[in-house]
């Protein structure tokens, strides 16, 4: 079936979005949370690419800002990490109930 | 001439989908991080050549510079650091939790899928069109420069600030004892 590989890379992100959202489930890692955070972030990039196609280089744009908070939000949850590593010698979120109840 | 118009772009384009899927899968499932992570780049990678096949260029080049090249290689400096590349002890949640993850990424892709694939969903508007005739004017940087420093002006500056305050929080949060 020849289809167009706009519409096929939105079925794509979908996937990709499907498949960072189990991760961030059934993941304890704090570091691999992280991680699928990230592959959510580029599952939404790339339908914004693929958005764009069909709407005009405005999508390409937001691509732009949304790496712009991804970088962001990289750099500070890091932090986070090393400063709660610091503390409890561990990144396993079972060990973090400090805020749970 | 139009990339996509070749039967090869088509096959590419699987090639590289079920690259980009492996390197998910790849992520979410090794016990070790730097090989989860190493899935990670992977997926990174087969995405930076599905953005150039769609025709976004900068795109692609921005997403090999900043995402394999910036972000991820901070996430590996940072599992070097914590000295986490050899703890083989599985962090994968238990019976239960395995189940509402399927539950959960199961039906937000299949309301994706089928919003995606709904004829008539996505209304084209000749963007490609556009885009092109923009890439041939001001090529492939010019294209994304203008509208970001014309419409967007005050989006593109708030995000220095965003930045600025990224760094700042960083800084502090890593320097002070906890």
């Amino acid at each position: 079936m020849q289809m167009d590989i706009g519409q096929l890379s939105l079925v794509l992100s979908a996937v990709l979005f499907s498949i960072g959202v189990a991760g961030v489930i059934f993941r304890r890692n704090a570091i691999i949370l992280f991680m699928c955070i990230e592959l959510m972030l580029n599952a939404v990039n790339l339908a914004f690419v693929a958005l764009s196609r069909a709407v005009g280089i405005e999508g390409q744009v937001f691509v732009f800002f949304v790496m712009t908070v991804a970088a962001a939000e990289a750099a500070v949850g890091l932090a986070l990490v090393i400063s709660i590593f610091r503390h409890a010698e561990t990144v396993d979120t079972k060990n973090f109930n400090l805020l749970r109840w | 001439m139009n990339l996509t118009d070749f039967p090869l772009a088509q096959l590419l384009w699987w090639v590289f989908a079920s690259m980009t899927v492996g390197g998910a899968l790849g992520t979410i499932t090794r016990k070790n991080p730097i090989a989860s992570l190493l899935f990670l780049v992977l997926t990174f990678f087969s995405l930076a050549a599905i953005y150039t096949m769609l025709g976004a260029y900068f795109i692609g080049a921005v997403q090999v510079i900043v995402y394999a090249g910036a972000i991820l290689v901070l996430f590996l400096f940072t599992i070097m650091l914590l000295n986490l590349g050899h703890q083989y002890r599985s962090d994968l949640r238990g019976g239960l939790w395995i189940v509402v993850a399927f539950v959960a990424a199961g039906s937000i892709g299949f309301v994706l899928w089928r919003a995606f694939m709904t004829p008539g969903a996505v209304v084209q508007l000749d963007g490609q069109q556009r885009i092109a005739a923009g890439v041939s004017e001001l090529n492939a940087v010019g294209v994304i420069a203008q509208p970001l420093f014309r419409d967007f002006l005050v989006a593109f500056e708030l995000t220095s600030i965003l930045l600025l305050v990224a760094i700042i929080g960083a800084v502090l949060l890593s320097k002070r004892r906890v």
